[in-house]
């Protein structure tokens, strides 16, 4: 049986309407004189899980820098939490594509994720005022909800991958924002590590009522967690359903060359004919 | 004439007697003055040191002080007051080294040039030198730092500079941690990171030219980055560590100022030993440290 059957209907917060997220209406991005991708439309809804899936330099990271309003839209337009890109940083949070901290970074978590709360504020932060303990509260419970209590207060370059990531998410979560843009966080995590922050992420989508934008490699390890998909292809995107999206059909439209989805035993999805890394015979014969 | 007060003084040497010792280091206005001074820089100094060592920019640093020399010859070479020379040459060597960092994509490349940048401050501060053929013996000062003849005046444009800096960073210091440790969220979140960056390499600049008068151009890390870094190897809290790195930094220099005073030899070189060597002994603490937990912890998975 897949996946995406066990998927259970989510509970809605009472007298909440469903409103757009992000919504992109014939879109398109330019960087450095090229046409990364052109005519993408698509619509997040709020509080949906959606992972943004596609081959290296499809424009995974340009779709989060676009909705962010660091990278103006060549065409089309965009609206993100009902304003205009980058009118609404505020209720963002934002998770970068990156490496991690190496071992000299001398910083603890704790510290890291109170800047998301107030590091763009001014001036000296007074230990004695209310606002200072109501925040030091608020870091509290989002390391309280990511499951980081444990090793919070330590250097964050002594943690494992897997806890700095953690560490992060609660750092982007921490103004309780409205979206959630995730730029490849699973990357470098070993596979059970995957699972636990896909499944920490759903459980954040659910119980805090934030859209969730996921960019990844491998649809995998979050298949069994996801709303919706966006697939970037060829220059183009396609936005649906898992199940509507990752089928052999739409993915050869997409990319314009055959592509194959095989759905392993255990219910793993895997595309073969990805033009990204085509099979080269050698001249030997030929 | 001072000279000659401050050989007395010297000659005189330790009395053994803690109290008339302590008594006699302020018995002198060239003695306060320097007190004076060297608590302003070590107050300044740990502070933009803390944020400076956090940002890895101890290169640029250390440039910056390569520039201050010039700076100060230049100054003498025209009949003008030394400072005017090390804020002048600071403050633009500040820009030069933010117009570098703004332009230059890798990392490699910024140091490399930033590195030139550093070859030709030497060369020039050699060439003013060269042409002041006159008094030569304010060379070594201009490098190594002295503590004589600090005037009244020097104390109070120290203080106005000092206190102009850390009033700034200040003002800025939480968008500054961020935008230092965790430069891509900060930016998505509205910090003006760059700005940021320009403003700190001139900020910077000022701490240089200040501390270079007390140390000497050479051994400004003595006061700006060793206690820093020390402080960063004490602990990650960055409240608690901006105190140690201003603590240390005013315990090297007090420490340093009395010795010079008792001894022949020169305040940059004690300021420069004190801190070094605290640095070496909270390091080898930290490393024998982590060393008996690891094999505390293969013990216990032996066992």
């Amino acid at each position: 049986m897949s996946r995406l059957g066990a998927l259970a209907p989510r509970a809605k917060p009472a007298g909440a309407a469903t409103s757009t997220a992000v919504a992109f209406d014939r879109a398109a991005a330019r960087l450095g004189g090229r046409t990364i991708w052109s005519d993408v439309s698509l619509t997040v809804a709020e509080g949906d899980f959606v992972a943004v899936l596609g081959p290296n330099g499809a424009g995974k990271s340009t779709l989060i820098n676009a909705i962010l309003g660091l990278l103006p839209l060549a065409a089309g337009t965009a609206s993100v939490l009902g304003r205009p890109p980058g009118d609404s940083k505020g209720l963002i949070g934002y998770l970068p594509q990156r490496r991690s901290f190496d071992t000299g970074t001398r910083i603890r978590g704790v510290d890291l994720v109170r800047l998301g709360l107030d590091g763009a504020r001014w001036g000296v932060p007074l230990p004695g005022l209310p606002s200072h303990k109501r925040d030091a509260a608020r870091v509290g419970e989002v390391i309280e909800l990511v499951g980081a209590i444990g090793y919070a207060r330590q250097p964050i370059g002594e943690l494992s991958g897997g806890e700095q990531q953690r560490l992060l998410i609660a750092q982007a979560l921490v103004r309780r924002p409205k979206l959630l843009l995730l730029d490849e966080p699973l990357d470098s995590l070993d596979l059970p590590n995957q699972a636990a922050v896909a499944a920490l992420v759903r459980r954040i989508c659910e119980e805090e009522y934030v859209a969730v934008l996921l960019v990844a490699h491998d649809i995998n390890p979050i298949l069994g967690y996801l709303d919706r998909v966006v697939y970037l292809a060829g220059g183009n995107a396609i936005e649906g359903a898992p199940q509507e999206v990752i089928t052999s059909e739409t993915l050869t439209r997409l990319y314009g060359a055959p592509i194959e989805v095989l759905r392993a035993s255990d219910g793993r999805l895997v595309v073969v004919g990805q033009p990204e890394a085509p099979f080269v015979h050698g001249d030997r014969h030929g | 004439m001072a000279t000659a007060m401050v050989e007395a003084a010297i000659f005189q040497g330790l009395s053994w007697n803690p109290l008339a010792d302590l008594r006699e280091l302020f018995a002198y206005p060239f003695m306060v003055n320097a007190l004076e001074a060297g608590t302003i820089v070590a107050v300044m100094g740990g502070v933009i040191g803390w944020f400076m060592v956090l940002r890895r920019q101890t290169f640029a640093g250390h440039t910056l002080s390569v520039i201050a020399f010039p700076g100060a010859a230049a100054a003498s070479l025209a009949g003008l007051p030394l400072a005017v020379g090390y804020f002048g040459f600071c403050g633009l060597g500040a820009l030069a080294l933010a117009g570098i960092a703004g332009s230059r994509r890798s990392l490699s490349a910024e140091s490399a040039a930033i590195g030139s940048l550093q070859a030709l401050a030497l060369a020039l501060g050699f060439l003013f030198v060269s042409l002041y053929h006159g008094v030569l013996n304010g060379l070594d000062s201009l490098l190594f730092g002295t503590f004589l003849g600090i005037t009244g005046r020097q104390v109070t444009v120290l203080l106005a500079v000092a206190a102009a800096a850390v009033a700034l960073v200040a003002i800025a210091a939480r968008p500054l941690f961020f935008a230092s440790v965790d430069g891509d969220v900060a930016r998505a979140r509205g910090v003006p990171v760059r700005a940021l960056g320009f403003g700190f390499l001139l900020v910077l600049g000022l701490s240089v030219a200040e501390t270079s008068q007390i140390t000497g151009a050479l051994l400004v890390f003595a006061l700006l980055v060793t206690p820093a870094a020390t402080a960063h190897q004490l602990t990650p809290r960055p409240g608690l560590g901006i105190a140690l790195s201003v603590t240390l930094a005013l315990a090297v220099t007090w420490l340093g100022l009395a010795l010079a005073y008792f001894s022949i030899y020169p305040v940059g070189f004690y300021v420069t030993s004190l801190s070094f060597g605290l640095y070496l002994l909270v390091r080898v603490s930290r490393a024998l440290a982590s060393r008996r937990r690891t094999t505390g912890r293969l013990a216990l998975e032996a066992a």
